[in-house]
């Protein structure tokens, strides 16, 4: 294992720099993407059931297959990385926006109401109170669509664009036990840190969800 | 869009080698075969850990380790641990059942009402009984929507077994690929999303049926109805 890896570093480094870009910017495309149509989903009351169908349809969709769909629909490379992130980022979609309006809708209208008799208009009611107070759900939902992500990436290595996954089909060509192993422990202590990372910027933007037991579950 | 492959009345034969209904066939079979032994491992541990508290550690966890598991890597890993063949994707596609029914049969017993359960230790039941007509028919929405994550987890890797050599629809994929025949590429595509689809539909229609009313909340619903 030692000699593979060092043997090896380029290509393991290089296919890991791939699995990063691959996997975290569907995440921030689906983030941009997920807090509006999550907010419509509340807004407009009659929206919210067909949102969650139509994410629940989107997310049982199975990845290969969508890999392979999208260029005919795009128009894209089979080859190309676009495919892959495209995919991605519709799945995280999928997960993002369903998880942002339940946890819209979950927010104590008690709250809501003190903003609106302090002044607050809509917009700015959200974005400094309703989001603020959903962000723990939301980003519950984020550790979920980024760790599934991650793991997602490796299957693209059967249309040729995969990240760690070049590590699973290689070793597999060659029979050969080290990439395999290699791949799935990269791809899992990369998803395992990037799930520590949003719960360590979790506790770092929502201190006030700490004091909860102490005082009775003031949010 | 060329769905020439996909509407070729020859594709269709019902005993032909390589059809579309029998690859289906062999998808549902693997699909099938999965679910079973993985329901069968993590549903017992799953209600136990729930019902005693003990081991939560594990049941938390296990989700989250499940998720992140490249299912690509734990199928080749798995064939070349133990060479091809139907038994090395079983054990792979069973790994990857067992974290989300293991995880949600401990979440639905965790989340339950303790007073309910008191109240059924009340009225004189046996731990068995608590434990199958109390807290097991009430863990059932949670416990079927880890199931339902587990089957299209199961459909999606099945598709990617085809890449180690097994039938299933992934075939149509991966031989579409390998000779360029993307009219067969789209035709598997859009085969295994309608069965994933479905196969989703159908757990959500068995869960509506075996779901008591009172817990959907539909008793509440009808009883509003019947009084207005």
């Amino acid at each position: 294992m030692i000699n593979y890896l060092s043997n090896n570093s380029d290509i393991i480094l290089t296919a890991l720099r791939q699995h990063l870009y691959l996997a975290l910017l569907p995440i921030l495309i689906g983030i941009v993407v997920s807090v509006p149509i999550g907010y419509l989903g509340v807004r407009f009351p009659w929206l919210y059931h067909p949102l969650v169908n139509t994410c629940g349809v989107l997310y049982s969709i199975p990845s290969l297959a969508l890999f392979v769909f999208l260029p005919v629909v795009l128009g894209t490379k089979i080859l190309s990385p676009i495919n892959i992130v495209v995919a991605l980022s519709i799945y995280t979609v999928a997960l993002l926006a369903r998880t942002v309006a339940d946890a819209l809708r979950a927010v104590d209208r008690t709250i809501v109401q003190s903003a609106t008799a302090m002044g607050y208009r809509r917009f700015r009611r959200l974005v400094d109170v309703e989001l603020p107070v959903a962000l723990p759900v939301i980003l519950a939902g984020l550790r979920v669509a980024t760790v599934s992500n991650i793991s997602l990436v490796s299957v693209g290595a059967l249309i040729g664009v995969g990240g760690l996954g070049q590590l699973f089909t290689r070793g597999f060509q060659l029979f050969y036990l080290e990439p395999i192993l290699v791949g799935i422990i990269l791809s899992v202590l990369v998803a395992g840190l990037a799930d520590l990372a949003i719960v360590l910027v979790q506790r770092a933007v929502t201190p006030w969800t700490r004091y909860q037991h102490g005082n009775g579950g003031a949010a | 869009m060329n769905l020439s492959y996909l509407l070729d009345p020859a594709h269709w034969h019902l005993t032909a080698p390589g059809s579309l209904p029998q690859l289906l066939l062999s998808h549902l079979g693997y699909v099938a075969l999965a679910l079973l032994i993985g329901t069968v491992i993590a549903l017992p541990v799953g209600l136990y850990i729930g019902h005693t508290g003990r081991g939560s550690f594990i049941a938390i966890n296990a989700g989250n380790a499940g998720r992140s598991l490249p299912t690509l890597g734990l199928l080749m890993l798995m064939v070349t641990l133990l060479g091809l063949g139907l038994t090395p994707v079983l054990i792979a596609l069973t790994v990857l059942v067992i974290p989300p029914i293991l995880t949600s049969a401990y979440a639905g017993m965790r989340t339950l009402d303790q007073q309910v359960i008191d109240a059924a230790r009340g009225m004189g039941m046996r731990p068995w009984q608590v434990l199958t007509r109390v807290e097991f028919p009430m863990a059932l929405p949670v416990l079927m929507s880890g199931f339902r994550n587990a089957a299209l987890q199961v459909v999606a890797t099945a598709t990617v077994a085809a890449a180690v050599g097994l039938n299933g629809l992934g075939r149509l994929l991966i031989d579409g690929l390998a000779v360029n025949d993307y009219s067969r590429v789209l035709a598997g595509a859009i085969v295994v999303a309608a069965l994933a689809i479905a196969l989703d539909l159908l757990f959500a229609l068995v869960q509506r049926w075996i779901v008591s009313p009172g817990l959907s909340g539909r008793v509440r619903a009808r009883a509003r109805r019947a009084t207005t």
